[in-house]
C-alpha cells in the first residue's frame, strides 16, 4: 500500500523550550481524505509546517509518497500542495500573477502555467478577478485564491489548514464541493478545521492531536460510533411546569417550552416519545444538540486534559 | 533535479523581480536619478569648478565613476533587502520555501533581481552625467566586470541582512551606518592620495574603495589601487558572502522556524 504521508516518532521542541510535539507517528494511505483535529495550540501547524518544511522537526521523520522530507526535500515537496492558516500571498500583486509565478516555481512552463491558473481560478469562481489587485478581494475570494494557488503544481497530496476559517456558508460549502472533487480524482486531502462538521462530513479518516500528542487516530466511522449517549433538543407544544423523569434517560428542561433529551444511542427515539406522550407532553419538532464529532472531540480533549501529567 | 525546472523557476523569480522594480518605477529608478543630478550640480558645477582637476581630469569627470558605482552599490543591496525581506515580512517566501526549488536558484533569482536594479540605476546615472560632461571610457571590459561584480557582491551582503532581519529598521541600520560611511569614505569624491598617511592606511581596509577606484579605472583610466587588487577584493568577497548566503538559506535561518 502507498502512503501518501508517514509521520514516525516526529519531535518538535522549539527554541523557547515548548515541545509542540512529543514524537508523534502516523499515517495517511494515498487517496484518503484525512481529517487533522485538535484544539488551538495543540501541535497540528507544526505538524503541517514540518510536513511542508517551513518548520525544522527537532527528531524523527516525515515522508511523502516514500520520499524523506528531511533527506530529499525538492523531491518531496514537488508533490505537495499547501493552503495554509495564515494569508502569505503578496496582496499587491494580481491573482493570476500569483497562481502562474507558483506553477513556475515547480517548473511548470509558462503557458501550461497560465491555462492551469486559468482553470483553477475560473473552477474557485475567482477567474473575473484575475486582474485586480489582490488586497481588493474579499476574506472568502483571498481563501480560494490560496487553494487555486496549491492546486497550479497538481499535488498528488494537498493540505488544507483551516481553508474555510472566516468564510461564510455559501462559500464554504462551495469550496467543500471542489475539495471533494479533487479528492475523487485521486489527491490525497489532509484538512485541519475547527468546523466538525466539516471534518464529519468530508473525511474518511481522523487523527486528533492535543498537547502534541496523538489521542485518537481511526477512521470517521469508528469513531462515531463510539458516541454511546446523543443530545437531542424538543420544541414542545405547551409550556411544561415540573421536568418529567424517563427511565435510563437525561432530561433537562431549557424554558418552560423546551426540553433537552440525553439518550443512549441503543436506545430507541419511539420509547422517548411515547413516554412523553404518556405524560401529557407533545413534541413539535426536534433537533440533535450538538454535532456528533464535535461531542466526541470534546470528550477526548477533556480525556486528554485530566491524564497524569498533561498540562490542562 | 530536472534542469528545466530549475531554469523555470529561477527565470519565474527573476521576472518577478523585474516586474516589482518596473511596477514601482517611482521608487526604484526615479530616486537615484534625482539625488545624482543633485551631486552632479552640487558637487560636480558648483563646487567642482573651484576645487580644479583631480588625476588630471575636471573634478566633475573624476566623480562621475564615484557617483555610477554608488548608486549600483546602494540599489544592488537596497532591491535585495526590500524585496527578500518584503517578503519575508509579508510570508510569501513561503511561496518559494514550499517548491521544491533548491535553495542556490532562490539565491540567484534574487540576485540577478538585484543586479537588474543596480545596473539599470547605474545606465540611468551614467545617462545623467552625460548632460554634464564628456567621457571617454577607456578599458569598457574592467568597467563592465567591476560594476557586474560589484552589484552582485551587495545582493549577496544585502540578502544576508534580510535573512537576520526582523523589523524594518534592522534593514535600515546596514545602509545608513555602514554602506553609506564606506561608500562616502571609499573615494568617491576624491583620491585617497590627498589624505594624509595614517587615513590612507585606514583606507585600504574599506573594500568599497576597491570597488571605485576599479570603475574609475574601467572609465578614466586613473586608480588608487591596482587592477589586481581590485578585482582580489571583490572576488573574495563575493565568495565569502555567496557561500555565507548559501550556509543561511540551507539552515533556514530567519526563515524556517
Amino acid at each position: 500500500m502507498m502512503y501518501a504521508l508517514q509521520v514516525n516518532d516526529l519531535r518538535k521542541i522549539y527554541k523557547n523550550g515548548t515541545e509542540a510535539l512529543k514524537g508523534i507517528s502516523l499515517e495517511v494511505e494515498e487517496g484518503d481524505f484525512f481529517a487533522l483535529l485538535g484544539p488551538n495550540g495543540a501541535g497540528k501547524s507544526t505538524l503541517i509546517g514540518i510536513i511542508s518544511s517551513l518548520v525544522n522537526a527537532s527528531s524523527g521523520e516525515t515522508r511523502v509518497f516514500g520520499t524523506s522530507v528531511q533527506r530529499d526535500r525538492s523531491r518531496a515537496m514537488s508533490y505537495i500542495g499547501l493552503v495554509p492558516q495564515e494569508l502569505n500571498f503578496n496582496q499587491f500583486e494580481k491573482p493570476l500573477e500569483i497562481v502562474v509565478n507558483q506553477a513556475g516555481y515547480y517548473g511548470i512552463p509558462r503557458e501550461v502555467a497560465l491555462e492551469r491558473a486559468e482553470k483553477y481560478l475560473q473552477q474557485l469562481n475567482l477567474w473575473d478577478k484575475a486582474d485586480k489587485i489582490s488586497r481588493t478581494l474579499s476574506g472568502g475570494m483571498k481563501r480560494r485564491l490560496m487553494i487555486a494557488r496549491a492546486m497550479v503544481n497538481e499535488p498528488r497530496l494537498l493540505i488544507l489548514d483551516e481553508p474555510t476559517a472566516g468564510v461564510d456558508i455559501e462559500i464554504r460549502r462551495s469550496m467543500w464541493e471542489f475539495i471533494k472533487d479533487i479528492n475523487a480524482s485521486g489527491t490525497t486531502v489532509i484538512l485541519t478545521t475547527h468546523y466538525l462538521e466539516e471534518a464529519e462530513s468530508l473525511c474518511r479518516n481522523i487523527a486528533i492531536i492535543d498537547h502534541g500528542e496523538i489521542i485518537e487516530n481511526t477512521d470517521m466511522k469508528s469513531l462515531l460510533a463510539t458516541l454511546d449517549v446523543e443530545t437531542f433538543v424538543l420544541d414542545l407544544r405547551e409550556s411544561i411546569v415540573q421536568c418529567p423523569t424517563l427511565e435510563g434517560m437525561e432530561i433537562v428542561v431549557r424554558d418552560e417550552k423546551t426540553l433537552e433529551a440525553s439518550l443512549p444511542k441503543q436506545k430507541s427515539l419511539n420509547n422517548l416519545f411515547s413516554e412523553l406522550e404518556r405524560q401529557g407532553i407533545h413534541v413539535l419538532s426536534m433537533r440533535n444538540k450538538a454535532n456528533r464529532l464535535e461531542e466526541l472531540f470534546m470528550r477526548l480533549v477533556d480525556k486528554s486534559a485530566r491524564q497524569p501529567g498533561v498540562a490542562a | 533535479m530536472n534542469s528545466n525546472v530549475i531554469w523555470v523557476g529561477y527565470a519565474t523569480i527573476v521576472r518577478k523581480e523585474v516586474t516589482r522594480i518596473l511596477r514601482i518605477w517611482g521608487q526604484t529608478i526615479v530616486p537615484p536619478a534625482i539625488t545624482m543630478t543633485l551631486y552632479f550640480i552640487i558637487f560636480g558645477e558648483l563646487i567642482g569648478r573651484r576645487i580644479g582637476d583631480m588625476g588630471g581630469f575636471s573634478y566633475m569627470q573624476y566623480i562621475v565613476p564615484g557617483l555610477v558605482i554608488m548608486s549600483v552599490i546602494t540599489n544592488s543591496y537596497g532591491n535585495m533587502v526590500s524585496s527578500f525581506f518584503g517578503a519575508k515580512f509579508g510570508k510569501h517566501i513561503e511561496e518559494l520555501l514550499i517548491s521544491p526549488l533548491p535553495n542556490w536558484i532562490i539565491l540567484a533569482g534574487y540576485v540577478t533581481g538585484a543586479l537588474v536594479r543596480g545596473l539599470m540605476v547605474g545606465a540611468v546615472v551614467m545617462l545623467v552625467s552625460l548632460f554634464f560632461t564628456r567621457i571617454e571610457v577607456q578599458h569598457p571590459l574592467i568597467m563592465l566586470s567591476v560594476l557586474f561584480l560589484t552589484a552582485v557582491v551587495f545582493a549577496l551582503a544585502g540578502m544576508v541582512n534580510a535573512i537576520f532581519a526582523q523589523k524594518f529598521d534592522d534593514i535600515a541600520i546596514i545602509p545608513t551606518f555602514v554602506l553609506a560611511p564606506l561608500t562616502y569614505l571609499g573615494g568617491v569624491f576624491y583620491s585617497i592620495s590627498l589624505l594624509p598617511e595614517f587615513w590612507q592606511k585606514v583606507s585600504i581596509f574599506n573594500p568599497i574603495l576597491y570597488m571605485v577606484n576599479g570603475f574609475r579605472l574601467g572609465m578614466l583610466g586613473v586608480s588608487d589601487v591596482s587592477l589586481g587588487m581590485t578585482y582580489g577584493v571583490i572576488l573574495t568577497a563575493g565568495a565569502i558572502l555567496f557561500v555565507s548566503c548559501l550556509v543561511l538559506l540551507n539552515r533556514g535561518t530567519g526563515l524556517r522556524t
